[in-house]
């Protein structure tokens, strides 16, 4: 079995789809005005969707993620590499689960 | 505010340097490029209905969702289903790449728009990070992109090809990369206190819907909610510097 008509049919959907949203997503802020409300609106988006990702992990996460984060956040501050951030979050992850039997 | 031009630099330079700020999000995007793969297999894809829909889509969580409406059997699979559920997973890209706006000169968003394909989370917060320091392009954009497109292609086809050997993420803490890493770069956005009304109402209104609702919903509640927060707390501050001016 290789595919069907069907398969193929179902991915470029989902594919047209997908690329629509996002190439969608370009070309309405293009039509924005580049001041005022629609500007600071935009200039807005990055730090809330990043907050908005984060903040659920956290509270849903058990003791082990908080103090990852915690630890996560310390680094990124006193060092300002992510990577060091990173790996220091995915360290304490891992011993706290190991640790505390999460 | 007004989008200058950023310092002109080599794009191959600019394309290399989106790579390696995309490779601490890489490992994430593999490990669970690894997960999708042998699920994928345990779906019923085949080897060319992965690669086609790894190559295509190129969206991580519309194809783990994706997933669990799939059939092995041609004729009872759920095409409408499946291209719903990729567009409302997918709907949270419109405020992703809305932001990316002042990477192309106006008139040229025709090859931009094409461009977008290569955009996800990961190239994205690397990208606006960059621009939050005067930095950042298309090409830069690009380099990060085919870093995750490559990652996550080749960790699916090794996970398919592993079957079901393969450790779920979480043991390693692998899974806690994505957050650390966001976590990181949020605590990197910081420009002062005017940020914390904004990103508060994105962390509870996320938080709410999270807990009411499956899937990203999250992401676009949050994200619309913290960005119209901050939106109208600058244009009230401008609206009383202007009383206070005049």
């Amino acid at each position: 079995m290789f595919t069907s008509p069907e398969a193929v049919i179902a991915i470029f959907g989902m594919a047209m789809v997908t690329i629509a949203v996002k190439a969608g997503g370009l070309l309405l802020a293009d039509r924005l005005p580049r001041e005022g409300f629609a500007a600071a609106w935009l200039r807005h988006i990055p730090g809330a969707v990043l907050a908005a990702l984060v903040a659920p992990a956290l509270v849903k996460g058990s003791l082990a993620e908080v103090i990852a984060a915690l630890a996560t956040g310390t680094v990124y501050i006193l060092t300002r590499n992510l990577f060091a951030a990173m790996a220091s979050g995915v360290l304490t992850v891992y011993l706290m689960r190991l640790l505390l039997g999460a | 505010m007004s989008h200058t031009t950023p310092p002109p630099q080599p794009s191959m330079e600019q394309f290399l340097a989106g790579a390696r700020a995309c490779i601490p999000v890489a490992i994430s995007v593999a490990a669970y490029g690894m997960v999708w793969g042998m699920l994928a297999r345990s779906a019923g894809l085949s080897l060319i209905e992965v690669m086609m829909m790894s190559g295509l889509v190129f969206a991580g969580s519309a194809q783990f969702v994706a997933l669990d409406l799939w059939t092995a059997t041609p004729a009872t699979l759920p095409i409408g289903p499946l291209v719903l559920a990729a567009l409302i997973v997918n709907l949270r890209y419109l405020l992703l790449t809305a932001t990316l706006r002042p990477l192309y000169p106006p008139g040229k968003l025709g090859r931009g728009a094409l461009s977008m394909y290569l955009v996800t989370d990961e190239n994205w917060v690397m990208t606006v990070a960059a621009m939050a320091r005067g930095g950042g392009s298309v090409a830069f954009l690009m380099g990060g992109g085919v870093l995750a497109w490559i990652s996550w292609m080749s960790t699916n086809l090794i996970g398919y090809g592993l079957g079901s050997t393969i450790d779920d993420p979480a043991r390693w803490g692998l899974d806690f990369a994505f957050t650390a890493t966001f976590l990181a770069l949020l605590l990197g956005m910081w420009k002062g206190r005017g940020d914390i009304l904004p990103w508060l109402v994105a962390a509870l209104a996320a938080i709410l819907t999270a807990q009411h609702v499956d899937g990203s919903w999250h992401i676009l509640v949050g994200g619309i909610a913290g960005s119209l927060a901050g939106a109208i707390l600058d244009t009230r501050k401008e609206a009383t510097a202007r009383v206070h001016v005049s």
